[in-house]
């Protein structure tokens, strides 16, 4: 099988230079990525994840050829990217959250003809995608407006049109969302999951944002340090690293702290005891055996199961690589919640 | 190596490819018209100023270094017009964008950098043509005893050679910005160029009013080429055929010379990080 992406061993290193004496520098040799290998079949969508600094964007250097590795082994789309770099510009389309590739000073709709004439896109098929774009995008009501003009949504949804129109067959987006209001973010994520899901759009995705991974990509790779901490489903590394669920129970009548059932870590309960929280191992009980057996201790009113969000996934891989397990860089947005069922 | 090949289709997709992007260059220019406006009124009372102090300086005598009265006259409506239109002092796009890393998706665009940047800047010179030059020359033939060419065959070479100084003066900007790769600041280069190119390229006084031996070295720059030698055919001052063929072995030369500081450039983008 031939992958859209395919790194074997990829590594990159820099020369930073630091005075050491009044007079004398000596070159420090940094390692941004380190041995770093992941393919990426057709249809895929992918996040890439990490804090600042942990070799995120100089990995999406190398695959977009802005940068050569110091070693290893990169192919995209079967190109060896620094090497064919143009060659490989036909056929991914990229999205900088921090860059724009518009016309500032042109409306948007030029920006995206001058894009037509660049990329040499055959007048119908430019057409079609453009009135495709125009559409789910909403593009309508500012497409004749300077780009200097647009709101940062408006913006965002002119790059990303702006990055499909040559029907790349991968689709990089650095950071998309940056910036964007809860509703523009929405909007574009709405957009990102039809593509992947009706044209089998290869996605791969770096982002702070872990609520546009939770929504856009079923596969996640953690890198922290330039190196790889992880790479699988959301779901399969949420049981791996931080198992516990949690019962939510809300109790007709105040009572006395419930036990720690088989299988319970710990028990919460609010001033009145009626809402109760239990921790539990799904690997030792179930839910459903757990619902059944507060049941007989007192009677339910309702009950939900809450999965660890993916931000506390995301902090046990690195509690658990060593790296500093605090918060770091990695953050949800506050104002959003879901992923909890509350 | 062809200055505008790209991997990929036709050449007419190439040339409609470069065409499109002149067109969007002039474009930009004209969303900001306003600025032209004040950008002409400057040009206007410099050319007013500068016409006015250098026929002080030739009406005496009858004539400075082939300069009679309606000659000096053109010479400063023209090379202050035109000025404009080579733009000696750009703006550091490009510098800008190495510096914020922007530059990074124009490198990988498929097409030649550099054959873009001059597309696109072909088409703001062109948008110039029409608001700095063509109004300080009606100015000046209304007000002063301009003289326009007496042969019909001077405009053509004129424009010509307006075209190659175009080519020129982008070249060299080009080549002052692309020193970014290296330097990360290029503000005192840029600010050395500004005070240099000026003199230089004929747009204080002619060069001809310079001594004999300045003039020598001078035809050994680019500098004369990107003012002087097209306000020369203009006021029909030398030989147009030699002009205009110096001005193509420059354009070629620091063209080329470009090409290989770009892939220098390039090299160091890709290889080194930056």
């Amino acid at each position: 099988m031939t992958y859209m992406v395919d790194v074997e061993g990829l590594s990159r290193e820099f020369s930073v230079w630091a005075r050491t004496g009044r007079f004398r520098r000596s070159a420090k040799v940094v390692e941004a990525v380190a041995d770093v290998s992941f393919t990426v079949a057709r249809g895929e969508a992918v996040g890439y994840v990490g804090p600042n600094g942990s070799g995120k964007s100089t990995t999406i250097k190398m695959l977009t050829g802005i940068l050569a590795p110091s070693s290893g082994r990169v192919s995209v789309c079967g190109l060896e990217p620094s090497q064919h770099r143009k060659q490989l510009a036909r056929r991914i389309g990229i999205v900088f959250g921090q860059r724009s590739q518009l016309w500032w000073d042109l409306p948007l709709r030029e920006s995206l003809e001058i894009l037509r004439a660049i990329y040499r896109i055959p007048q119908a098929r430019f057409r079609a995608r453009l009135d495709e774009c125009v559409e789910l995008l909403d593009l309508d009501s500012f497409l004749e407006r300077p780009v200097r003009q647009l709101s940062l949504g408006q913006r965002m949804r002119g790059e990303v049109t702006a990055a499909l129109l040559h029907d790349p067959d991968l689709l990089v987006l650095d950071e998309p969302t940056i910036g964007l209001d809860l509703e523009s973010k929405a909007k574009l994520r709405g957009f990102l999951a039809e593509l992947v899901a009706r044209r089998a759009t290869t996605l791969l995705l770096t982002t702070h944002d872990l609520q546009d991974i939770e929504l856009l990509c079923p596969r996640l790779i953690v890198i922290d340090h330039g190196r790889i901490l992880a790479d699988g489903a959301l779901d399969t590394l949420r049981d791996e690293v931080s198992p516990e669920r949690i019962l939510r129970v809300d109790l007709k009548q105040p009572g006395a702290l419930l036990p720690t059932f088989h299988g319970v870590t710990t028990v919460q309960a609010d001033e009145h005891r009626t809402r109760q929280r239990l921790s539990f191992d799904p690997r030792r009980t179930t839910a459903a055996e757990l619902i059944a057996q507060v049941a007989q201790v007192a009677p339910v009113i309702d009950v939900s199961v809450t999965e660890p969000a993916i931000e506390d996934v995301i902090r046990g891989l690195y509690a658990r690589s060593g790296a500093v397990p605090a918060a770091r860089h990695i953050s949800r947005s506050s104002e959003t919640t879901a992923g909890e069922e509350e | 190596m062809s200055m505008l090949s790209v991997n990929g289709p036709s050449a007419s997709a190439s040339v409609r490819c470069y065409a499109r992007l002149a067109l969007a260059g002039f474009h930009r220019a004209a969303a900001y018209w306003k600025a032209s406006v004040a950008g002409l009124i400057s040009n206007t009372t410099f050319a007013l100023i500068r016409a006015e102090i250098l026929l002080v300086a030739v009406a005496p005598s009858g004539g400075i270094a082939g300069y009679d009265e309606g000659r000096i006259v053109a010479y400063a409506w023209v090379s202050q017009g035109l000025y404009s239109v080579v733009l000696l002092w750009g703006d550091g796009e490009l510098s800008k964008k190495v510096r914020t890393g922007d530059v990074a998706i124009d490198v990988s665009r498929p097409w030649n950098l550099q054959g873009a940047l001059l597309a696109i800047d072909l088409g703001r010179a062109a948008f110039a043509v029409i608001t700095r030059l063509a109004p300080p020359i009606a100015i000046g033939a209304l007000f002063f005893s301009f003289r326009f060419p007496e042969r019909t065959a001077a405009w053509p070479l004129f424009a010509v050679s307006a075209v190659l100084a175009v080519v020129i003066s982008f070249t060299l900007r080009f080549i002052l910005e692309l020193t970014t790769f290296w330097l990360m600041d290029v503000k005192g280069v840029t600010q050395l160029y500004s005070v240099v190119a000026g003199t230089l390229s004929g747009l204080t006084i002619p060069l001809a009013f310079f001594p004999h031996w300045a003039q020598e070295i001078l035809w050994l720059t680019p500098f004369p080429a990107v003012l002087q030698f097209p306000v020369d055919i203009f006021i029909e001052r030398g030989e147009a055929g030699e002009i205009l063929l110096q001005q193509a072995i420059w354009a070629a030369g620091l063209t080329l010379f470009a090409q290989f500081l770009y892939g220098r450039a390039q090299r160091k983008l890709v290889i080194q990080g930056g």
